[in-house]
């Protein structure tokens, strides 16, 4: 054996045995994690999953002021008919005293500010903020309460005190017509 | 060091057996006449075993359960509502499992604590320890899991408020959330995959409970006076001394146990878990069962940002690091072989540290406390206090107790514990 390995060896000391050991190990390492990834991976969202279809709320029903919760890929979904004086609240909010600076404009879609569409899902720990339903505690700033830690989010949906970090989402969404919107 | 004694039994299928499986061998040197164990192990050793029985009694149950459980979201409320009513006998089963957690619990977290007061985790048993800490990881995820399956809601909430925790991991946290629930909120995939993890996860603790007994047969028992064995005279079979101690003490616990499942079989549990899962309403307030009370405290207790102060340059946001204290409570514990200094093992010799030991046992009832509160007035206060003496316990107080405390003098032996002299 030593015969051998003296007659092929590099200059610089590695073999040619080596290298076939390096490479049959990498090889092996590289067969492993392809092999894991199905066994991984089927944990991800299933395509019927994915497939859920968008839904459509009939806006007309919504009066001023009223709010109603979607269900959309399993999550609520608030949409909320804003007052004036609500949208003239979250326009009047210096950006330096938010958490997570946005302007009101950037929240709903232009020339739909009485509409705001967000996630009912705290970015906390992912509870459902209550003052969507008339009687609701909505918190210290007109907007939503979340029950579960104590954040209060404002008029534009935006985290104003508590423990959660981000804004309440915006779920993409389009106006169909004037009566009609569609998430997702 | 141990010494493996080869069984040799009279009667000859026995011997036939042990000559081509030496499995009465291996029950004797770990838990049989031929276990020499310290003569003086006090009430606070019987836990490990209860503990072991409690994990029996679990698998026993559960797997009966699972007989009559349904894994979706429209069936798994109305069939465990049916094991409750229909089922025969299945009220018993399931109050056996669900109290069964409760006092797998209790049992646990008392010898835990004694390990943490006799020193139970220091050299040579280190990793005896740390496989304890291994197993009681294990345990709560299994716990967690096995609450989710009622499907009640407090089994979604607390499904969804405990796997919202990685989202807290930086970039990645959201794309972990999606994989753990296998869609976009917790639904039937993940009640499925709950169900699948919650039947497994148990026999991978009884595996880790055996390299747990095999640690511990090669360490050897400690021992309340925390001195090594010297002779003979030190040590008794733990058969039949141990397993009758032990079987006392698994009846007194057992009545307890019985008074619960029997009398007050849901005062453990939270009511709003008799209502169906609803994704639409959380819960006014989400309270985890109570074993999990302190570590939720420390969680809830982190409210601020670590950053750079009076910007807004943030490093780690509250909820991560509320997040990270979390799993750091626990996972200090894997570090503490090398963390408490002091070379003396039992508290009994460490007059100064049994104050602080005694401080942290309070700590945890304090933390048991708030975390069933909420999050208003003065419990925020108590809670980061708490959380600061738990991690002050552990990081600050035991590295530097061991330096400068004077300990009491070590008895000459555990057969003949008087004092020696002073020198």
């Amino acid at each position: 054996m030593s015969t051998i390995n003296e007659t092929i060896e590099a200059e610089d000391g590695a073999t040619r045995r080596d290298f076939l050991h390096v490479a049959a190990a990498g090889m092996a390492g590289v067969g492993a994690v392809m092999a894991a990834w199905p066994f991984i991976d089927q944990m991800n969202p299933a395509a019927d999953t994915l497939a859920l279809a968008s839904v459509e709320v009939d806006l007309s029903a919504i009066g001023v002021g009223e709010a109603v919760i979607i269900k959309w890929r399993g999550k609520p979904v608030f949409v909320r008919h804003r007052t004036e004086a609500e949208i003239e609240a979250a326009r009047a909010v210096p950006m330096d005293v938010l958490v997570d600076k946005q302007p009101d404009a950037e929240r709903v879609q232009e020339g739909h500010a009485e509409w705001l569409v967000v996630l009912g899902v705290c970015t906390h720990l992912g509870c459902v903020p209550l003052g969507t339903k008339e009687g609701d505690d909505r918190g210290d700033f007109g907007g939503w309460f979340c029950p579960c830690h104590g954040s209060h989010y404002d008029t534009a949906g935006r985290i104003r005190k508590g423990p959660a970090p981000k804004n309440l989402e915006v779920p993409t969404y389009a106006f169909v017509n004037d009566t009609t919107l569609q998430i997702g | 060091m141990a010494e493996w004694n080869a069984a040799k039994p009279k009667n000859a299928v026995a011997a036939w057996v042990e000559e081509r499986l030496p499995i009465l061998s291996l029950v004797n040197n770990v838990v049989g006449v031929d276990t020499p164990t310290p003569r003086n192990l006090n009430y606070w050793w019987n836990f490990g075993s209860l503990a072991g029985l409690m994990l029996v009694v679990q698998i026993i149950s559960g797997v009966v359960l699972a007989m009559h459980y349904t894994p979706h979201t429209s069936l798994a409320f109305d069939s465990v509502e049916r094991i409750m009513r229909d089922v025969n006998y299945g009220w018993l089963i399931r109050y056996m499992h669900a109290n069964g957690a409760s006092f797998f619990f209790i049992a646990v977290y008392t010898h835990i604590f004694r390990g943490l007061y006799y020193g139970s985790y220091k050299a040579p048993r280190e990793l005896l320890w740390m496989l304890g800490v291994v197993i009681f990881l294990l345990m709560m995820a299994t716990a967690f899991m096995g609450y989710v399956l009622p499907w009640g809601q407090m089994s979604f909430w607390g499904a969804t408020v405990i796997t919202n925790l990685f989202s807290a991991i930086p970039v990645v946290g959201e794309s972990i959330v999606t994989l753990l629930w296998g869609g976009f909120s917790v639904d039937n995939p993940t009640l499925n995959r709950f169900f699948s993890l919650h039947y497994l996860l148990p026999f991978v603790i009884a595996g880790v409970v055996i390299l747990h007994l095999w640690a511990k047969k090669i360490s050897d028992s400690g021992n309340p006076l925390g001195i090594d064995v010297k002779s003979n005279a030190d040590q008794i079979p733990f058969h039949p001394f141990y397993t009758i101690k032990d079987a006392f003490g698994a009846g007194v616990f057992f009545f307890v146990f019985a008074a619960f499942i029997f009398y007050m079989p849901n005062v453990l549990g939270h009511p709003d878990n008799y209502i169906p899962a609803d994704p639409m309403v959380t819960p006014a307030s989400i309270v985890p069962e109570w074993y999990f009370l302190p570590f939720y405290a420390i969680l809830r207790s982190i409210t601020f940002d670590i950053g750079i102060p009076f910007t807004d340059i943030v490093f780690i946001p509250a909820k991560l690091l509320g997040v990270l204290a979390m799993f750091a409570s626990i996972l200090v514990w894997l570090f503490l072989p090398w963390l408490d200094t002091s070379k003396v093992r039992s508290g009994k010799f460490r007059p100064t540290f049994r104050w602080f030991f005694l401080f942290l046992v309070i700590d945890m009832f304090v933390l048991t406390v708030v975390g069933g509160k909420k999050p208003e007035g003065i419990w925020p206060l108590v809670g980061l206090i708490g959380t600061a003496y738990y991690f002050a316990y552990f990081l600050v107080i035991l590295p530097l107790l061991g330096k400068i405390e004077k300990t009491l003098p070590l008895p000459e032996s555990i057969a003949n514990p008087v004092v020696k002299a002073a020198e």
